[in-house]
C-alpha cells in the first residue's frame, strides 16, 4: 500500500503539467519518448540486459553442471560467492583503475562478477533436484551423458532457467550501483541507462517528464513480469 | 583402477581451475587491503598513470613494500566525522532488517499456513512489486514522504525499505519447509495459533529468517540509490554513500574506509555462508 496508493497519484500526474495541474493529456508522453536522452537510455538498458542475462546465465550453467560433479565444493562456492558480499562502495576505486574507459564491455564484466555466485547457487540448487532415478533410467536406456544432459536434465531445470532470469533481471539494476559511482550522474553515451535518467529528471524535478517515464517503463515491466510469470505457471 | 585414478586426477585439475578463477574474483578485495597499507609514494606509483595520465591500469603490489599503518590512524583517530557515516550506516541496516522482521516474519508466515481468498493475486503482485526497481517506485515514494514530512531524514530511506516484498519471500520459503502435518497435530493436540507460530514456526522456520536477514544485511549495507534520492544532508549519508566521494589523490584513505567498511559485511558473510545459500535457494523457490 505504501506504492500501490501513491503510484495511481503518479499516473494521474502523468496527464497534467506540473506547475498549474492542467490536463494535458499524452503531450508528457509525446516529450519523453521523442526525447533523444530518453530513447538512447532505452536502448543501452536494453541492450544490457539482452548482452549481460544471456552471458550471465549460460556461464552460470556451465559452471554449476561441471561443479554438481565435485565433491567438498563449498570453498568454491565461497570464493564465487564473496563479490555479493563486498559492498560496491568498497570496489569502486578498483572499479574505477580496471574500467577507466567505462564502457560497455566493463559494464557486463562487473555485472557477471557480482552475480555469478547467486546464479551458480540457483543452478546448483536446480541440478539437485532433478530426479536421480530419471538419469539412471535414462543411462540404463543406453544415453551418453551429452544426451543425457539435452533430453533429460535441461527440461527439468526449465523451472529453474525462469526464476533464475527473473532474478538475474531483478539485479540487472542494481548495475545503476557501479557505473554511478564510477563514472557519476552523466556517464559517456555508451552507458547511459535509464537509471540516470530517472535519476537526473528527478534531481532537476521535471516532473512532468518523470511521471510519464515511470508510467511507461512500469508498464513494459508489467507485461514481462505477466509473461514470465505465465510461462512459469504452465510449466507446473 | 586405473580409470578411477584418473578421474580423481581430472576432477582435481577442475577443481584447482575453479579455485584459480575464484581467487581472481577475489582478487578487488585483496587490493583493496593491500591499498590501505601502502604508503604515499607506492600509491603514487600505481595510480597516477590511470588517474592523472589516463593510460590504462599499471600494476600492482600484492606485498606492498614499505607497508604501513598511517592511514589508519589517520583514518580512525584524526577523522571523528567517519564515525559519524559509520554510525548512520550501522543505525539504517539495524532498523530496517529490525523492521522487516516484524512486517515480514509475521506476513510470510500467514501466506505460509493460512489460506485465504485471493491469496495469489496478492502474492503476484508482491512478485511485481519486488521486480519493480527502485527508479520506477522512486517518485511514488518521494510524495509520501514528503507528505510526511519525512524527507531528509534516515526514516525516508528505512521506512519504505521496510515494506520491501523481498524478505518475505526468503522467510516464506523457510516456513514452507515446515511439514504441513505437523502442525495439524498441534492444531489437534489443541494448540493456539500464536502457540504453534511462537512455538512451531519460529523455531523451525528460523533458517529463512536468518537467510533473510543475511541476505538484507548484505543488501542495505550497499545502500546508494535510496540516499542518494531521499538524503540531502551530507552528514546523514551513510558510509556507502560517502566512500566514493574520496578523491583518489587520498587513496590510501579511500582503501582504509573501504576495509573498515568491509569488515561487518565480511564478518556477516563467513558467519552467515550457509544461511546466505539457503536464502538464494529460497528467492529461487517456485512461489
Amino acid at each position: 500500500m505504501f506504492v500501490l496508493l501513491p503510484f495511481g497519484d503518479v499516473v494521474r500526474r502523468s496527464f497534467m503539467t506540473t506547475m498549474s495541474e492542467k490536463y494535458v493529456g499524452f503531450e508528457n508522453y509525446k516529450t519523453v519518448v521523442t526525447n533523444q536522452a530518453f530513447v538512447l537510455a532505452v536502448k543501452n538498458t536494453l541492450k544490457f540486459v539482452g548482452t549481460a542475462l544471456p552471458i550471465l546465465v549460460i556461464l552460470g550453467l556451465m559452471a554449476a553442471l561441471v561443479l554438481s560433479k565435485l565433491n567438498d565444493i563449498s570453498v568454491i562456492k565461497s570464493l564465487y560467492l564473496f563479490p555479493l558480499a563486498m559492498p560496491t562502495a568498497t570496489v569502486v576505486i578498483v572499479w574505477r583503475m580496471f574500467f577507466y574507459k567505462q564502457d560497455f564491455d566493463s559494464l557486463v564484466i562487473s555485472y557477471v562478477w557480482k552475480n555469478l555466485g547467486y546464479t551458480i547457487v540457483l543452478w546448483l540448487a536446480g541440478i539437485a533436484s532433478v530426479p536421480n532415478e530419471l538419469i539412471e533410467a535414462a543411462k540404463v536406456d543406453g544415453a551418453g551423458s551429452i544426451r543425457c544432459f539435452w533430453y533429460v536434465k535441461l527440461p527439468c531445470l526449465k523451472g529453474s532457467l525462469y526464476t533464475i532470469v527473473v532474478l538475474s533481471f531483478l539485479n540487472s539494476f542494481k548495475i545503476y550501483r557501479e557505473v554511478y559511482l564510477v563514472a557519476g550522474a552523466y556517464p559517456n553515451s555508451e552507458i547511459y541507462l535509464l537509471q540516470h535518467i530517472f535519476n537526473n529528471w528527478y534531481v532537476n524535478l521535471s516532473m512532468d517528464k518523470l511521471t510519464a517515464a515511470t508510467v511507461i517503463v512500469s508498464i513494459f515491466l508489467f507485461i514481462f513480469i505477466i509473461v514470465l510469470n505465465r510461462l512459469w505457471q504452465n510449466e507446473n | 583402477m586405473i580409470k578411477r585414478v584418473i578421474y580423481s586426477l581430472i576432477g582435481l585439475t577442475v577443481k584447482l581451475i575453479f579455485i584459480a578463477a575464484g581467487i581472481i574474483i577475489c582478487l578487488p578485495v585483496l587490493m583493496v587491503v593491500t591499498g590501505s597499507v601502502m604508503g604515499e609514494s607506492d600509491l603514487l606509483k600505481f595510480l597516477a598513470p590511470v588517474f592523472r595520465d589516463g593510460k590504462g591500469f599499471a600494476g600492482w603490489a600484492i606485498i606492498p613494500q614499505s607497508p604501513t599503518i598511517d592511514n589508519y590512524i589517520k583514518l580512525l583517530i584524526r577523522t571523528p566525522q567517519f564515525f559519524i557515516l559509520f554510525w548512520n550506516s550501522v543505525k539504517t541496516v539495524t532498523l530496517i532488517l529490525l523492521g522487516q522482521l516484524i512486517v515480514g516474519v509475521p506476513a510470510a508466515w500467514g501466506f505460509s499456513v493460512y489460506s485465504v481468498r485471493g491469496k495469489n493475486m496478492i502474492f503476484t503482485l508482491y512478485v511485481v512489486l519486488m521486480l519493480l526497481p527502485f527508479q520506477v517506485t522512486m517518485l511514488s515514494s518521494y510524495l509520501v514522504l514528503k507528505q510526511l514530512e519525512l524527507f531528509d531524514t534516515h526514516s525516508a530511506v528505512i521506512l519504505p525499505a521496510i515494506f520491501n516484498t523481498f524478505p518475505i519471500f526468503v522467510t516464506y520459503g523457510g516456513f514452507n519447509s515446515i511439514p504441513k502435518p505437523l502442525i495439524e497435530a498441534a492444531r489437534i493436540d489443541g494448540a493456539g495459533e500464536m502457540y504453534i507460530f511462537f512455538k512451531i514456526g519460529l523455531p523451525l522456520g528460523k533458517g529463512g529468517i536468518m537467510s533473510a536477514l543475511v541476505l538484507g544485511f548484505l543488501e542495505y549495507w550497499n545502500m546508494i540509490e535510496q540516499p542518494l534520492a531521499f538524503i540531502k544532508t551530507k552528514a546523514l549519508w551513510p558510509l556507502s554513500l560517502y566512500l566514493p566521494e574520496i578523491d583518489w589523490t587520498q587513496a590510501g584513505f579511500a582503501f582504509c574506509a573501504s576495509v573498515i567498511m568491509l569488515i561487518p559485511a565480511i564478518f556477516v558473510f563467513v558467519m552467515g555462508q550457509d544461511y546466505l545459500e539457503q536464502g538464494i535457494i529460497y528467492s529461487g523457490l517456485k512461489q
